[in-house]
């Protein structure tokens, strides 16, 4: 009992570790002065994010490129998922899996600098298109990897049986497999949008001059006198906090129902 | 749909070759020349010298992934003994976070710990000396450790929480107490888990530059540091970045090897 109290004490200290500082942060994003003596409420950083020309702009063009990126990427891995999945060649495949692992493993930092010294060589100025080819590259391999297994998963005699009654082809791909393998697709563009709206290291090095709200945050932040910064963290947190709140309590509370009906059954 | 799909890849792999592929050996071309194309060896050795920068980035990211460890692995374990929904939202609780953005995150332990920060402004109004914390080592550390902890949390966790408790009672039943449990069972069981976590973490730590740029001052470079400035910045030269971006890559793949290597072997003793 004493000892479960315990570690029951680490984890909550483990968790003020990492949610202290966002708390921080979310608190003096409210006060009326800059600096980390409190001095009054304010809402005047919000003000002052929202009149940040620079700011805005930087936004918008971070969702337009993660909207590019992503669809581009979705497309791209989808295709390369169904050719994977139907090849026969061990080997062919086993390079294929290597190959969409690099991004994955190699440092960000050379991810980048790699992209950057092509665009160099290729005299390619750094702008919407590097900053696009580059995003597209480093999501495709999260929406190839989201959609495989729904493909390992799916059930191959739905698919014949769709042509026996009748189905072209064509129409059995659409009206059995891409509605069985929709969730990968799904999961796969969202986390490409995620990963996109989310990178700055790999933006840094190619993305010319043109901004991105990462990099943007990065020179406010390198300048350390910034309090808009914390009404953008304490916006982009809650943003996040309802997103996963909303996913989560579904979920557990179907799973709790499924566990109580699961005990009625016994 | 099987022979014509097998085409479907096609313009993935054409991708890949292109913007993965190509781009590392442009990083290897233009490491072995010099600005007018003819190859040469002075990159990479005026890049040695760069070596101490590198030796100190390894140092500080061997230091800051044991510390993820030893703090995640009661974490890790401490979950996965709960019950499925409170597993489900203390996850939840660990990857909230790592939602935020990575600047964000690094901004926000430098409210904590700047020289004007909340922590030295609490200590002045007690009364205390401030403390010198931001623009040091300790700070880098610091900055790694609450980034990249969660990367240690997520696949240790996931790997404990597959091991049954019944496992864990039979060891007690047959006379373990808590510290052999945890070394003749749960550790080796989990090793899977520990060396992804150590890669996960080690690896953004040694190639960091946000981190150190903005908690560890002019005084405590990395290397990211270093190539971020011959990329980008003030030492401009790609010829040069190259070849230290190569030392990086040496040792990331290193650590790739080494810890594959293991991860490999030690399944295969578990199976056996």
């Amino acid at each position: 009992m004493k000892k479960s109290k315990l570690s029951g004490i680490y984890a909550a200290l483990v968790l003020l570790f990492l949610y202290a500082p966002i708390i921080i942060l979310i608190v003096f994003s409210f006060n009326s002065e800059k600096g980390y003596s409190w001095q009054g409420f304010s809402l005047k950083w919000y003000e002052e994010l929202f009149s940040n020309e620079l700011i805005i702009e930087s936004f918008r063009n971070t969702l337009i490129v993660a909207f590019i990126a992503s669809i581009f990427a979705t497309v791209l891995g989808t295709l390369a998922a169904l050719g994977v999945y139907s090849m026969k060649n061990k080997a062919a495949k086993g390079l294929i899996q290597n190959v969409t692992n690099l991004p994955l493993l190699n440092p960000e930092i050379v991810t980048g600098l790699s992209l950057m010294l092509l665009f160099a060589a290729m005299r390619f100025a750094g702008g919407w298109v590097t900053l696009i080819i580059a995003h597209i590259t480093f999501c495709v391999p999260s929406v190839f990897l989201s959609i495989l297994p729904k493909l390992r998963q799916l059930n191959k005699s739905l698919y014949e049986a769709a042509m026996d009654l009748g189905c072209s082809p064509a129409k059995a791909f659409q009206k059995v497999v891409i509605p069985e393998i929709m969730p990968g697709i799904i999961t796969g563009f969202l986390m490409a949008f995620t990963y996109s709206i989310d990178d700055f290291v790999i933006s840094y090095f190619t993305a010319g001059n043109l901004p991105t709200l990462p990099i943007t945050i990065y020179s406010m932040v390198k300048k350390r006198v910034s309090p808009e910064i914390n009404a953008l963290s304490t916006l982009l947190f809650l943003a996040v906090f309802l997103v996963l709140l909303v996913t989560n309590v579904r979920a557990i509370r179907k799973e709790k129902e499924l566990e109580r009906k699961r005990k009625a059954v016994k | 749909m099987k022979m014509k799909a097998k085409w479907a890849s096609a313009p993935y792999i054409i991708w890949m070759i292109l913007f993965t592929i190509i781009p590392l050996a442009m990083i290897v071309y233009f490491a072995f020349t010099g600005s007018d194309g003819s190859f040469t060896l002075e990159n990479v050795k005026n890049a040695g010298v760069h070596i101490p920068t590198l030796a100190n980035s390894i140092y500080l990211a061997l230091i800051s992934t044991v510390v993820c460890l030893v703090v995640a692995y009661p974490f890790a374990y401490y979950i996965s003994r709960k019950s499925y929904s409170k597993q489900k939202m203390m996850v939840m609780l660990v990857m909230l976070p790592m939602w935020m953005n990575f600047l964000l995150r690094t901004h926000a332990l430098s409210a904590l710990i700047e020289d004007n920060g909340v922590i030295n402004t609490i200590l002045t109004s007690i009364g205390l000396e401030p403390l010198k914390m931001i623009n040091t080592q300790g700070a880098v550390i610091f900055g790694m450790v609450y980034n990249f902890l969660p990367y240690m949390i997520m696949p240790l966790y996931s790997i404990m929480t597959k091991i049954d408790n019944r496992t864990i009672e039979a060891a007690a039943d047959l006379g373990a107490n808590t510290l052999q449990t945890h070394r003749s069972i749960i550790v080796p069981m989990s090793v899977p888990g520990i060396i992804s976590g150590i890669t996960m973490v080690f690896v953004p730590s040694v190639s960091t530059f946000v981190i150190s740029g903005l908690l560890g001052g002019s005084e405590n470079y990395l290397i990211g540091d270093i190539i971020t400035a011959q990329m980008l910045g003030s030492a401009y030269n790609l010829h040069y970045g190259s070849a230290t971006s190569l030392l990086l890559m040496i040792v990331v793949l290193v650590t790739m090897i080494i810890f594959n290597g293991l991860d490999s072997e030690d399944t295969e003793g578990m199976l056996a």
